[in-house]
Parts: C-alpha cells; sequence; structure tokens
C-alpha cells in the first residue's frame, strides 16, 4: 500500500491552498486527489470577475484566480491526481480510490485534509409542488452548461432563491439575450451578497421578491408556467396572493450544502447546522489526523476565506504531523442568540495561536452588538452595522485570551438599534 | 400482420411480451411515452406485497400470492435488484388489532409466513416506530425489488428474442375488421389478430376503441411521495398501517433496494391521467399520517418528492379477460395495488386462460428468458472493482459522484437493446441523479455522454418525452 504524510481530497481552491501550505511548510510526500479533469473546482465555471480581491488585490475571474494557485502547486511539484475519485475515507486515515488508469487503489495517509467542496440544493429538497418538466435547474448546473459547454438552457428565465450563484446567473442570462422575470427570495432578505443584488439584479432592473417562493409548476414536457406565491411570517403561502409567469427555465439557487458523505462514512462528528464536520482550532475534525477546510467544511461566499481556511487547515496537519499537538481540554463554542453557526466549533485549552471565528448571523441586523464569552465571563464586545446571514462575519479569539478562559465560549448577535 | 399487439409498456404488458417471446408468435409492444415504464410502473411503493391484503375469492389475491412467489427466480433470471425486507402491519390500539387477526387468518390460508410482535418487540428492530404502535404483524417474506428495471429487463429479454418495441406510438383508434384488429397510431398502422390491453391509467379509453359500454370506469388516484437520502437508515422493514376500506394501505415507510427510504402514499383522485405532479396539500397529508406509525422522521434528508397514478377503477378486482362484445380483444385492466407484485402471475394467467384458447403456443428455438446482471460497481468488492476496471478502464471513470456511477455502466445501458436515450432512461436504469444532488452535478456529463454515443446535438438530448429538450441552443 503507497504511503503519503499527507492526502488532500479535492481541489479546489481550498484544497490547492493547502497543498501548497504544506509544501511550503516541508511536507514533501503529498497527494492531492481530483474527481475531475482538472484542478480548479467550482472556480472554472465562475467566468465573472470578483475573486481575489483581498488575496492579490485585484478583481479576477474564478479560472485566473485558480490558475494562480494552480502554478504555485506546479512550482512546488505538488502531485494532483485527476480523473479520480475518493469513494471512500476509513477511520483509520485509509483512502479508497479509483480512476481509470489504477483501477481500485487503497493509499494510506499520515495525515488527510478534506477539501471537497460543496453541492446545490435541489428541487426536491425545497419540495415545489407541481410537475417535473425540463426546464429545472439549480443554478451552478446552468452555469456550467453555459460556461463549460457552451449552451443556454432557456430564454425565458425565473430565478428561485436569492443565492449568489443564482444572482450570477441572471445577469449572466440576460447578457446572453435571456429574459429573467424575476428572483423569488422565501426569507425576507436576501440570501446573497448585497454586491451581488446591485451588480446583478439593480442594474438590469430584474425584480427581486422578498418573501415569495415558486408554489406549482406546470408543464408536461418542458416547463411551461409558474406560480409564485408570497408567504406569511411562518413562510407558509398566503391564498390569494399568486402571480404567474410563463418561463421556460426555472433557476433554483437555494442553498449550498457541504459535500459530507465521506466524512460522515469515516465516522466524523458533524454540526447539523453547517452540515459539515465539527473541527476544532487546527481545523480537524472528530477523527485525529482527519482535517476539513472550504465548502466542505462550510460553506463561503468569498473565495480569499476558502484559501485562508485551507491554509491554516494545512498548518494544523503540520502540527499534527510533527506531533506537536497536545491532547488537552478542548472548549466548545456555542452559536448563541442571533447566530446561525461558528467555525472552528472547539477550541483546545492549550492552543497557542489566534484563532478565527467564522460565523453567520439568522436574520439582518441594522446596528448589532456581537459579544462573546467564555462562561460568564465577556470576552470581547463589538458594535457593527448592517449584519446578514450571507455575509460571513470574524471575530479573532487571542492567545491571551485562551488562556483566560473559563469555560465554552458563546457568540451571540443582538439588535441595538433606537427606536426598534 | 402481428398475432398479438400488446399497448402499455409497464410491468404488465412487458412481463407479458417477455413471456410471449419464447412462443413462435409475431408479437410488438407499443407505448405512448418515450421509454418502458412511464406510467405507475415508474411511481409506486415498489413492494412485491405477499398477498395477505386482497379479499377472498379475487383474482387480486389469487394472483397476487402466485406473483410473489415467482419474484425470486424472476429477479435472478434478469439480473435484478430484490431486497426481502420483510413487512410490519403497526396495530395501535385494540380495534387495529383485531384487523390484523383477519390479516393472519388469511395468511394462514394461503400459506403465507407471518409472525405476531408486541409493539415493544417491533421497536427493538425498528428505533422509529411510534409509540402509540401496541401489536405488530410481520410478514418476514415481503420484498422490494427496483419496478422500472424489471420492465426494462422484461423488454429487453422480449427484444432480443423477436419481439418488436415501439415507443412514441400512441394508439388512438381501433378498427375491428373480420378476423384482426387495426390500431391506429401516431406512428402508423398495427395490424393484429389479438390486443392485449394493458395500458394502465389509459385501459378505460383504449377499451371505448372497441366498446361502447365498458363494464368499468378507470379514474386516475394519485400518490405522492417523499424519498430521503440513503445517508440515512431510517426503517429496516417496510412499516405499513392497518389497511382500512377508505385509506387503503395507508401511509407507509419503504427501504429501497438501494438504501433510501420511500414515505407516502397518499391518495387523491384527479381528473388528468396525465397529472403526476405533486402537491402541497398530498405532502402535507403524508406528513401528518405518517405521525401514525412513525416517529423521528428525518424530512431534512428529503432528496425528492413524486407522485404516481393509480389505474382506480369501479371494478375492484383485476379485470383479466376477453372482452364479451369484441373476441381477440383482452383486457388486463384495473392493475392496481397490487399489481407489480402480481404481474408474473397476470402474465402467465393470460397465456394460459385465455390466449391458449386461441393460439397454438409452440416454442422457438434458442431463446433466452434471462438477462445477465448489468454490471454495476456499487455492488462490486474492490478486487471486483479493480479486475472490472482493468478490463475496461471506463468503469474507473466515475460520473455521478453521489451513487459513484461510472461512464462504463452508463455506455452499457445505452447500448443494451433497449437501452436509455434520454437522461431519464439513464436515470432509471443506471441511477446517475438519483442522489443526493438531484443530478445537479453529473447531468450535463450524462446529456454529453448521450449526445457523443448517440451521435445528435447536445440540444436534441432529451429528459424524458420526445419534447422535453434540457438545453435551448447553442451559445458560441
Ligand atoms: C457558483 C459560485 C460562485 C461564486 N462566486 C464567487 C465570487 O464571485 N467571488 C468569490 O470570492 N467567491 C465566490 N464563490 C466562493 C468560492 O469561490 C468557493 O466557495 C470556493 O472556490 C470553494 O472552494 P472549495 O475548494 O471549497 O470547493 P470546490 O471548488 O467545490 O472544490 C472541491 C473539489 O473537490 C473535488 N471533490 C469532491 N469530492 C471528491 C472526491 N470524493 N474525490 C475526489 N475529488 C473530490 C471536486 O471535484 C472539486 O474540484 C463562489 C462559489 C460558487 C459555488
Ligand atoms: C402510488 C402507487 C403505489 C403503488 N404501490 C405498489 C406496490 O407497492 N406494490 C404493488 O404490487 N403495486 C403497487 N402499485 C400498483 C402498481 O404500480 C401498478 O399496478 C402497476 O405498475 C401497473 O402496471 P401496468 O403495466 O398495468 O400499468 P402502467 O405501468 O401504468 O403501464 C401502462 C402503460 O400504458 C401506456 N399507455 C396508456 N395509454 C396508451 C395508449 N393509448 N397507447 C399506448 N400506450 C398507452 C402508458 O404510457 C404506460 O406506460 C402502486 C401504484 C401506485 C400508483
Amino acid at each position: 500500500m503507497k504511503k503519503y504524510q499527507a492526502v488532500i481530497i479535492g481541489g479546489g481552491s481550498a484544497g490547492l491552498s493547502a497543498a501548497v501550505t504544506l509544501k511550503n511548510q516541508g511536507i514533501e510526500n503529498i497527494l492531492v486527489i481530483e474527481k475531475d479533469g482538472e484542478p480548479g473546482g467550482i472556480l472554472q465555471q465562475c467566468i465573472h470577475n470578483g475573486f481575489g480581491l483581498q488575496t492579490f488585490k485585484e478583481q479576477l475571474s474564478g479560472p485566473s484566480y485558480a490558475e494562480r494557485y494552480i502554478e504555485q502547486a506546479e512550482d512546488l511539484h505538488v502531485d494532483i491526481l485527476c480523473n479520480t475519485m475518493v469513494i471512500k475515507l476509513n477511520p483509520d486515515k485509509t483512502i479508497e480510490y479509483v480512476n481509470a488508469e489504477e483501477g481500485y487503489v487503497t493509499i494510506l495517509a499520515d495525515a488527510v485534509i478534506l477539501a471537497v467542496g460543496c453541492y446545490e440544493r435541489s428541487r426536491g429538497a425545497v419540495e415545489i409542488p407541481g410537475e417535473r418538466p425540463a426546464g429545472i435547474y439549480t443554478a451552478g448546473q446552468a452555469q456550467r452548461y453555459l460556461n463549460i459547454d457552451g449552451y443556454m438552457v432557456g430564454k425565458k428565465v425565473f430565478i428561485l432563491g436569492s443565492g449568489d450563484i443564482g444572482l450570477i446567473m441572471a445577469r449572466r442570462m440576460t447578457l446572453e439575450g435571456a429574459k429573467v422575470y424575476g428572483v423569488a427570495e422565501l426569507m425576507p432578505y436576501s440570501n446573497g451578497l448585497p454586491r451581488n443584488i446591485k451588480q446583478c439584479l439593480e442594474d438590469f432592473d430584474i425584480p427581486l421578491y422578498l418573501s415569495h417562493t415558486v408554489t406549482k409548476i406546470f408543464g408536461h414536457d418542458r416547463l411551461e408556467r409558474i406560480e409564485v406565491s408570497q408567504v406569511d411570517e411562518h413562510l407558509k403561502p398566503v391564498p390569494g396572493s399568486q402571480m404567474y409567469f410563463d418561463v421556460d427555465t426555472l433557476l433554483l439557487s437555494v442553498g449550498l450544502i457541504p459535500e459530507n458523505h465521506l466524512a460522515d462514512e469515516a465516522g466524523i462528528l458533524m454540526n447539523p447546522r453547517t452540515k459539515g464536520p465539527i473541527v476544532d482550532d487546527n481545523y480537524m475534525t472528530s477523527v485525529p489526523g482527519i482535517f476539513a477546510c472550504g465548502n466542505g467544511l462550510h460553506v463561503h461566499d468569498l473565495v480569499d476565506f476558502v484559501s485562508m481556511e485551507a491554509a491554516r487547515s494545512a498548518a494544523g496537519a503540520v502540527r499534527y504531523l510533527n506531533n506537536t499537538l497536545k491532547e488537552d481540554h478542548k472548549y466548545e463554542v456555542f452559536a448563541g442568540d442571533g447566530v446561525n453557526y461558528v467555525v472552528p466549533g472547539l477550541v483546545s485549552a492549550s492552543c497557542d495561536h489566534n484563532v478565527e471565528f467564522f460565523f453567520r448571523v439568522r436574520q439582518n441586523f441594522e446596528q448589532a452588538e456581537i459579544v462573546m464569552k467564555s462562561g460568564d465571563k465577556v470576552l470581547r464586545k463589538l458594535k457593527k452595522r448592517k449584519l446578514m446571514p450571507s455575509v460571513m462575519e470574524q471575530m479573532v479569539l487571542t492567545t491571551k485570551m485562551i488562556q483566560e478562559l473559563e469555560g465554552d465560549i458563546t457568540i451571540t448577535v443582538t439588535e441595538v438599534s433606537d427606536g426598534k | 400482420m402481428y398475432d398479438i399487439v400488446i399497448i402499455g409498456a409497464g410491468i404488465t404488458g412487458t412481463m407479458l411480451a417477455r413471456d410471449l417471446s419464447r412462443y413462435r408468435l409475431h408479437v410488438a409492444l407499443i407505448d405512448k411515452e418515450n421509454d418502458i415504464a412511464d406510467g405507475a410502473t415508474m411511481a409506486n411503493s415498489a413492494i412485491v406485497h405477499v398477498g395477505y391484503d386482497p379479499e377472498d375469492d379475487t383474482l387480486k389475491a389469487l394472483l397476487n400470492v402466485e406473483g410473489a412467489r415467482m419474484y425470486e427466480k424472476i429477479c435472478e433470471d434478469l439480473g435484478c435488484h430484490r431486497k426481502v425486507t420483510g413487512a410490519y402491519v403497526a396495530a395501535c390500539g385494540e380495534v387495529e388489532e383485531k384487523h390484523l387477526d383477519i390479516l393472519a387468518d388469511r395468511a394462514e390460508r394461503r400459506g403465507i409466513t407471518y409472525e405476531w410482535l408486541s409493539g415493544d418487540e417491533a421497536r427493538k428492530e425498528e428505533e422509529n416506530l411510534s409509540e402509540q404502535v401496541t401489536k405488530v404483524l410481520s410478514f418476514p417474506t415481503t420484498a422490494v425489488i427496483y419496478p422500472w428495471e424489471v420492465a426494462i429487463a422484461c423488454a429487453e429479454v422480449a427484444v432480443t428474442n423477436g419481439v418488436e418495441i415501439y415507443l412514441n406510438t400512441c394508439c388512438e383508434r381501433i378498427t375491428k375488421e373480420e378476423d384482426h384488429f387495426v390500431i391506429h397510431t401516431n406512428n402508423g398502422d398495427y395490424e393484429t389478430r389479438y390486443v392485449i390491453n394493458a395500458s394502465g391509467v389509459g385501459a378505460e379509453k383504449v377499451y371505448r376503441m372497441v366498446c361502447d359500454t365498458p363494464e368499468f370506469k378507470i379514474t386516475p388516484r394519485r400518490g405522492e411521495y417523499f424519498v430521503l437520502d440513503h445517508q440515512v437508515h431510517y426503517v429496516n422493514h417496510i412499516i405499513f398501517p392497518v389497511p382500512s376500506a377508505e385509506k387503503g394501505k395507508g401511509v407507509l415507510a419503504v427501504p429501497t433496494v438501494f438504501g433510501n427510504t420511500l414515505l407516502g402514499p397518499n391518495s387523491d383522485y384527479v381528473d388528468d391521467p396525465e397529472d403526476t405532479g405533486t402537491s402541497f396539500e398530498g405532502l402535507d397529508y403524508v406528513r401528518a399520517n405518517l405521525t401514525k406509525t412513525m416517529k423521528n422522521v428525518p424530512y431534512r434528508y428529503v432528496i425528492r418528492n413524486f407522485a404516481g397514478l393509480r389505474p382506480s377503477s369501479s371494478c375492484p378486482d383485476f379485470i383479466i379477460e376477453e372482452a364479451k362484445t369484441v373476441p381477440g380483444f383482452i383486457n388486463a385492466a384495473s392493475i392496481e395495488s397490487p399489481g407489480l407484485a402480481s404481474a408474473p402471475a397476470v402474465s402467465q394467467y393470460i397465456i394460459q386462460n385465455i390466449l391458449k384458447k386461441h393460439l397454438e403456443l409452440t416454442e422457438k428455438e434458442n431463446v433466452c428468458l434471462t438477462r445477465e446482471k448489468p454490471l454495476a460497481m456499487a455492488d462490486l468488492t474492490p478486487e471486483e472493482k479493480a479486475e472490472a476496471i482493468r478490463k475496461n478502464p471506463l468503469y474507473g471513470k466515475i460520473i455521478c459522484r453521489c451513487e459513484q456511477i461510472s461512464e462504463g455502466e452508463i455506455l452499457d445501458c445505452i447500448h443494451r437493446p433497449c437501452g436509455a436515450h434520454t437522461v431519464k432512461g439513464v436515470k432509471k436504469r443506471v441511477r446517475p441523479g438519483m442522489g443526493r444532488c438531484q443530478g445537479g452535478f453529473c447531468e450535463p456529463r450524462v446529456l454529453n455522454i448521450l449526445a457523443r454515443e448517440l451521435n445528435i446535438s447536445p440540444t436534441e438530448v432529451v429528459l424524458d418525452a420526445k419534447n422535453a429538450k434540457i438545453l435551448e441552443s447553442e451559445n458560441r
């Protein structure tokens, strides 16, 4: 059985960044396994600009951002095994993969980094009643048809969900000559980044129907018509509020879910909120030596954060490989009032580096107070304007604070604006 | 001139086509849809009921018990999936428990294996069984199958033995000549001595083409379902509530052959025989009624909803007979549940009790009624996988990441007799798109493979029906 110091599953932006970090930190014997024909992951189909502002201080397209990392990986002689699918990850860190050249192979790794990305929620998962004709796609699927294969899926388009991919596709398809009739969002706020609402909808006069959803699909062969209804505060359709759109295409941009079944099968503990593994300050999962990062850990809106997080998980793996991780008590990190989730979910008492928490709020906040507590002790308190679920927030726990922790950590967000 | 034309390529029609293909007969099987098994056979609970449910002295009771016993061999012969899960009929309280006695009595008389369990004993086997369940009648030999897989395999065998299959061929009118019929379709006329009407919800309409006063009336009755991802293991057995006259078999939890769970169906009469849409009301009904027998339903693992139409009939029993006023026209109508379980026996009944009276049934030479199981990577051990890939590297190229389906499997299902020529056809045969991403990831890849193998433009590839185009236009 072939042995590696570290194997990275997934060659998207997370996997590439993790590989580069490992090499730079002296871990030589590594392998990246990628299912597709080339590395880069989801970035390869995101041909719009808007990547890398934080990392490279310029606006790159998805493929060019990926290219920067692919070049670094090549310079460092990272082995990337493409067209290869990992079928199974075992708790003993053996990895079973399959490809056309080698067949079915099992290898062993001292450390494993899961960088497997996410998948899009489908129609079934959001329960849209009605018929099941052609013409209903996830936004990413339509994006792939258009940007990779070169085909338009339709000309009269409606979009359910205001996730970023949907917004970007609204603009893209409009520019390619389609008519986008509108975007319906179940929640009273958008799930996309504000800049995408502005640049992809408002600039093209595409209406955004907040608190609305698609309540019926019509069409036997190809989609012919949809029914859109307003929803009440319990997210139930309001009778009498129906609108009808005669469209041939419905794009769904209703959420991304970490691709977690490898982790699940390996017995790794999951966070039901993120649907990804629970990790500690080293991005290590509940199975020692297995790490996770990127969209396979929790869904990110900016690739820069993915690259950064992956580098941190690789640093964690290096500590693990160098035997510098101490077995110690781990404090839990909870999402308190107003917070949907926090990653990492555990902090080791002996952690000797700053820990940056990524978290998302549950609803929009005008003027918010963010409080990080350990037991009853307030570690940090911060006022911030305009918080929304679509934008990931950060907060740092310093090494000094870690030394003074009194118990588990909770982050809460409350509205403090006047008159509310 | 055909000896026999079968209208309808569901489980009834395909099973019969396979059985007839061993004889020296000229047989055609036609269906209005673009693939085999696009009707009720595509959307049901997939259970091979053992036969305790139908009333005494009915064809249903006779053919169900017999059909169920034939499935093990059939699935072996055809290389089809079948999983013996066992079934629990779960009673809540004394009144329902009494009803179980009736079922047990029927089972006893029909030679069907059964066992009694207390509520607590059953909950030891099924942790998600509701606390309200007080007593369970267990039928350990109950199995689940992949219904359309069996229908497709039957069609494949039939075609190999010389049966002609015409898809996208809708029977619109039938004229009766002196000693034969002419079936008029959108795809030409078919002359035949005998007609078998196996057209499911269409059976009354087709019958009316030769008879103004049919003895039965068919009203489509819809059943809607949730499908759970196989990542969650929810039930081991099929869980039934106690059946009732009004609600039929009720809302079930069914483990499928591939480890998914089906939750449903409801029962709702609809007007349109094409209306397999789902509804808020229907799905709410399923959710509400499931709580009777089940708890902790993990709805967050739902990956799909679907609905099927039962050919509900004014006649409570199967109607399998030569039409009284139209000699040569044979109805296999009113085939509601347990139509799937009964199908092998229905086919034999038609041949032995009806066709044999009219036709000389001599066996052909060199027929092959079996099919080798298509190679499915998911069923293989690591060593077998390695071997398969060595022989054909395309089995190492994974196209569907949720269900881990390789390009080799997809090519095989396209190039077989009765092969897939649509995205849904590939999905029905080898499962890419059946997983949690529902094809979001693999559909573009499957579409490109279909275009390449069928030598057509990607814009000509359809989802299912022949006008169900997936891509609108090239964008270059
Ligand atoms: C459509 C879209 C638009 C976006 N737009 C922007 C934007 O404008 N600006 C911005 O900054 N960010 C944007 N983002 C965010 C950011 O680009 C992504 O979140 C980031 O690229 C994700 O990287 P990843 O490596 O975690 O996942 P991925 O890129 O999905 O990579 C995961 C890789 O793992 C491979 N893989 C998975 N399972 C296996 C397995 N079992 N075996 C082998 N390989 C496997 C996959 O093939 C894939 O290549 C966007 C994201 C999406 C989805
Ligand atoms: C919700 C539900 C759950 C069920 N659960 C079970 C179960 O668990 N176990 C069980 O044993 N049974 C079950 N059944 C019943 C079983 O599915 C059916 O009895 C069986 O599939 C009927 O098969 P068929 O071939 O007779 O009809 P179908 O599969 O409906 O086939 C009829 C075919 O005829 C074609 N057709 C119709 N009109 C024309 C025309 N004019 N010209 C050409 N072609 C035509 C249609 O396109 C169709 O393909 C269930 C049914 C439903 C709907």
